[in-house]
């Protein structure tokens, strides 16, 4: 086996990101006075190195025995994230939620973020020992459970943008293992419904857009009862749920609609955000010389907002750039998990799609306002150890997929 | 077929593709509103939050004596002020610094509670700060998070309390001016003129602020003073030049009775400039600069003394003997009398007038005098018959044209107008048609009555007396204004008759009433008076211009119950002599207890039954 058989595009399509995104780490760490993140882009250096060292063993292992390690992966995944509800504790950018496991007082990860990739590795473990892709909703079931569960635990820390991000895994290795859209939708409706079940007229136009569906589809009778209840209960239990809220987390979500609602506090971030990025304009200030950053007024410029230095000192020129590139690395896995002729990398490479593209856009998004608040961080950009051993290690797996399929011994289908 | 079939695969990366094409476009399409779009208005609350305007308070303008000698500057101050996003990030830090300069729980809350303009404009923590605070505070400065200390020009008085009332003093504007944006162009912490020419001149002296821009964090911290924007310089007010006469007013301070209270005006005739004005008792003006200490503004707002109160312009008696010049002027133009008429009843001590006997200041009589003897001894007897030959009508006729109800409109504010009634239906409404009779016209002659005068106006009057024309200027503080005569009736006299009167008053001096304050070498025209006080012991007048032939200063004061044993004519006499002769010449004298007595005890009744008002 030979390094230098990586698969081209995707080390440069790597490379191109890991380089400005230490740039930048570097940038955020020089304000006028020196903050928590001045020398966070060596700490950031020494995590890429170890996740290097750490990814070419990986890289070096069969497929066969990710696959049969996938479950044991997964089990423990899940007793980690309990022992994170008990034993957990806040820190950073998310310093009110129990998301860190420490062994003394040292911090020694985030289970989260681990919970990611077990959740994919057992999903396509499951999904690619099937013959045919799932056709009914209770056939999704399965499915669904082996996502539930680390999605409930992580959603209880609570994390819920780690949460979404296990949803995308779910719908993006459903919609690549050939489950139709329509399915696709009837699951997603009880979350929809949840969410406009906050405009009573919206919500009762997808009710009975639901309805017309069901109908349309002619699925099993006890299935479109279900879906249809579920939607009903969903709404229901929003409608609960929105009055039994503190007012502090209605200001979250309503300032999400409207960042002015709350400026000082809930609305603050974004309302920097915007404002780092939009001064930006077309080349923005110059590597180094953002004014937002460098006077702390832009928060979690380290973590959850590093995007928007690229937004406030390299202008839209750089943010097109950046976001070319990262389209770029989802393309080039699209065709890497196109190509492998193992049904599980395939499907192990897709999840991995799903992780990156829900980490990219609700990233890249919340820092203009598109999408609300949610803190998870921007691939090869945030520091954040946990998350860059995630991403090292994803990147072996599909290194390893795409050599797999090129000099495994069989020819492309 | 198998889902992962190339075929059905294939399709399904197409479509996924597509889809993260099309989300991550969408997002580059809100990153182009945002940045290419919208980038002016987010530049400009870029700038909003780090840039900082800091304003660099104007200097007000110096004033100085007619030569050129200050008699008000500035000196560097420190203000301490506090910068903070929000009432929480304040109040942590005010605890920090509270502990550093010693200020309590309450003083604190006084602080934070003051408004301010704009959330994130400076809370003024202490203006005027001592040294060792400002520099207990820089060196903590990093544990600080939006302190500032700004120099301010602080005003200045170097002569303390000599000329407190006609300088005035400054203090900080009040909120209520602030929202009504009566001073153009203040800010917080502005000084404002509150009396005397420091208010009269305040829109010269205050000048106009500069500004200068930092760059501070998000916890306002200041990072770079400069190069932000280009900064705009203060503007020092102008300079006023007063007529004032720095060592005049320290020689009028210095022979003022130390503890009397009253008050001495040394005026050019000529053209009204006001040489030095003081005003007994006097406050340190410097005390109201940075804040005055509520103790002290209690203690002098609450004082029995009243030093507030300019006694030159504020403070009304009556004016007594001196107003019998005015008398004397209303007769001699109305062709009544010449300076040698006798009047038909001698003094012996006193006349009967219906029903109540009015004494002579002088017991034992003055015998038959004529008008130039009358006014050399102040005989009462003589001018109670005067009066009565001019008539109450034509008296108050006259003694309005004179300006005696009138402000003399010397340019200090609050100058309070002197009281004479104008008709006869003033004794009327106060007292009703049958609660007075002609008798008032006794007391008004001789100065009493209903009739208080400011010293200053009284002052207007010898100074018309004074110039050869008979018409008196307009005093006046400042001397680039062209000399203005406001009361341009004048005194309406032949040249001959002022002369003359000039005559009896230089008698006055040389051997009448005011006999022991002469000077040697100059002939000097005045005339006493003792006012009388219901409230208490009288007050002595003594108002004089020399030299007499020529007059160049003139000279008035008033020493509230100067039966205490206060001086009134060496004072005046001196004080004409250290301007005319200069400091060598004056000779030291030594202050001798004068107490003016030649105006008219109370009348007494003749007969018990009848009570006369006045």
């Amino acid at each position: 086996m030979d390094d230098r058989r990586l698969d081209r595009a995707l080390l440069i399509v790597i490379l191109a990101l890991i380089i400005p995104g230490i740039a930048m780490l570097y940038s955020a760490g020089q304000a006028d006075f020196p903050t928590i993140a001045a020398n966070m882009w060596v700490r950031q250096l020494v995590w890429l190195t170890l996740g290097t060292f750490v990814a070419a063993m990986l890289f070096r292992v069969s497929p066969r025995v990710v696959e049969w390690l996938a479950p044991y992966l997964y089990i423990a995944t899940i007793i980690l994230l309990i022992a994170t509800l008990f034993a957990g504790t806040g820190a950073g950018t998310a310093a009110g939620a129990k998301s860190w496991l420490s062994v003394g007082n040292i911090r020694i990860g985030q289970p989260a973020e681990l919970a990611k990739l077990a959740t994919a590795l057992m999903l396509a473990r499951y999904l690619g020992s099937r013959k045919d892709a799932p056709k009914t909703f209770f056939d999704l079931m399965p499915s669904v459970m082996i996502v539930l569960a680390p999605f409930v635990l992580i959603g209880l820390q609570p994390d819920l943008g780690s949460a979404v991000v296990l949803v995308g895994i779910l719908f993006v290795m459903l919609y690549w293992v050939g489950v139709s859209l329509r399915l696709l939708l009837l699951l997603a409706s009880p979350v929809i419904s949840l969410f406009l079940a906050f405009s009573t007229g919206l919500w009762g136009a997808w009710i009975i857009a639901i309805t017309i569906l069901l109908v349309w589809m002619r699925p099993y009778v006890r299935e479109g009862a279900v879906v249809w209840f579920g939607n009903v209960a969903m709404g229901v239990f929003a409608f609960g749920l929105w009055n039994r809220l503190a007012d502090y987390q209605k200001n979250r979500i309503l300032s999400f609609l409207n960042p002015e609602v709350d400026p000082q506090a809930a609305g603050w971030n974004v309302i920097q955000s915007k404002v780092a990025i939009g001064s930006g304009g077309l080349f923005g200030n110059g590597f180094l010389e953002g004014a937002q950053k460098r006077l702390a007024f832009l928060p979690a410029q380290h973590t959850d907002f590093v995007f928007s230095i690229v937004g406030e000192e390299f202008g839209f020129a750089g943010v097109a750039v950046t976001l070319t590139l990262f389209g770029a690395l989802l393309i080039v896995l699209v065709r890497i998990a196109r190509t492998s002729i193992d049904a599980f990398s395939s499907l192990l490479v897709a999840g991995i799609i799903g992780m990156l593209f829900v980490h990219i856009v609700e990233n890249v998004g919340m820092t203009i306002g598109l999408l609300p608040v949610t803190g998870i961080p921007l691939p090869f950009f945030s520091y954040g150890g946990s998350f860059v051993m995630i991403c090292s290690l994803s990147m072996a797996l599909a290194f390893r997929t795409a050599w797999e399929t090129r000099y495994g011994g069989y020819a492309e289908g | 077929m198998k889902w992962n079939h190339p075929h059905a695969i294939g399709r399904r990366a197409t479509l996924g593709s597509w889809f993260i094409a099309f989300a991550l476009g969408t997002i580059g399409i809100g990153f182009f509103r945002l940045q290419v779009m919208g980038r002016d208005r987010y530049l400009f609350q870029s700038d909003q939050n780090r840039i900082r305007p800091s304003i660099l308070p104007a200097p007000r303008g110096l004033i100085v004596d007619r030569h050129g000698d200050i008699l008000a500057d500035n000196v560097p101050g420190y203000t301490v002020s506090l910068i903070g996003s929000s009432r929480d990030s304040l109040t942590s830090t005010m605890g920090l610094i509270a502990d550093l300069i010693g200020l309590d729980a309450s003083e604190v809350a006084a602080i934070l509670d003051r408004p301010r303009a704009r959330i994130d404009d400076p809370v003024v923590i202490m203006r005027d700060a001592p040294f060792d605070v400002v520099s207990a505070l820089e060196e903590r400065r990093v544990a600080l998070p939006g302190l500032t200390i700004q120099a301010e020009p602080k005003r200045n008085y170097p002569h303390g309390d000599i000329f407190a009332h006609s300088l005035g003093y400054v203090n900080e504007i009040t909120q209520q001016e602030l929202e009504r944006g009566s001073v153009a162009g203040a800010r917080y912490g502005t000084l404002v003129g509150r009396s005397g020419l420091e208010r009269e001149y305040d829109s010269i002296l205050r000048g106009s602020d500069g500004r200068r821009h930092v760059e501070v964090d998000a916890f306002g911290r200041t990072v770079r003073q400069e190069g932000v924007l280009a900064p705009s310089p203060p503007v020092q007010g102008e300079t006023v030049r007063t007529t004032l006469d720095l060592d005049l007013q320290s020689f009028v301070q210095s022979q003022f009775p130390a503890d009397a209270r009253g008050a001495v005006v040394a005026m050019d005739p000529r053209n009204g400039d006001i040489l030095a004005m003081y005003s007994a008792p006097s406050f340190d003006p410097n005390a109201f600069v940075g804040g005055i200490e509520i103790d002290l503004w209690d203690q002098i707002r609450n004082s029995e003394d009243n030093p507030l109160l300019n006694r030159a312009v504020q403070g009304r008696y009556p004016p007594a003997s001196p107003w019998k010049l005015a008398v004397a002027t209303m007769a001699l133009r109305r062709g009544i009398v010449t300076m040698d008429t006798q009047m038909t009843t001698p003094c012996h001590g006193g006349m009967a007038y219906f029903t109540r006997y009015f004494r002579c200041w002088r017991t034992e009589g003055h015998g038959s005098l004529t008008l130039a003897e009358a006014i050399q001894h102040s005989c009462d007897v003589y001018f109670y018959q005067l009066g009565l030959q001019i008539g109450l009508q034509n008296l108050l006729d006259d003694g309005t044209q004179l300006g005696f109800s009138r402000l003399t409109g010397v340019d200090l504010p609050n100058e309070v107008q002197s009281f004479f009634p104008a008709t006869t239906s003033y004794y009327d409404q106060t007292y009703g048609p049958r609660g007075w009779t002609r008798a008032v016209t006794l007391n008004l002659a001789i100065g009493q009555g209903e009739n208080d005068q400011t010293l200053l106006n009284m002052m207007r009057f010898y100074a018309a007396l004074a110039n050869d024309d008979g018409v008196a200027p307009t005093p006046r503080f400042v001397m680039n204004e062209p000399v203005e005569h406001r009361s341009a009736s004048g005194l309406r006299l032949e040249p001959t008759q002022i002369d003359e009167l000039r005559e009896a008053l230089v008698m006055v001096v040389e051997q009448g009433t005011a006999v022991r304050s002469r000077v040697a070498n100059l002939r000097i025209a005045g005339k006493t008076g003792t006012a009388q006080n219901s409230h208490g012991p009288n007050h002595g007048w003594f108002i004089a211009f020399a030299p007499a032939e020529e007059p160049e200063i003139v000279v008035g004061a008033i020493v509230e119950f100067a039966e205490h044993g206060s001086d009134v004519a060496p004072i005046v006499t001196n004080v004409i002599a250290r301007h005319l002769f200069g400091a060598d010449e004056t000779r030291d004298r030594s202050i001798r207890l004068v107490v003016p007595a030649d105006s008219a005890p109370q009348p007494l009744p003749l007969a018990d039954s009848v009570l006369i008002g006045g």
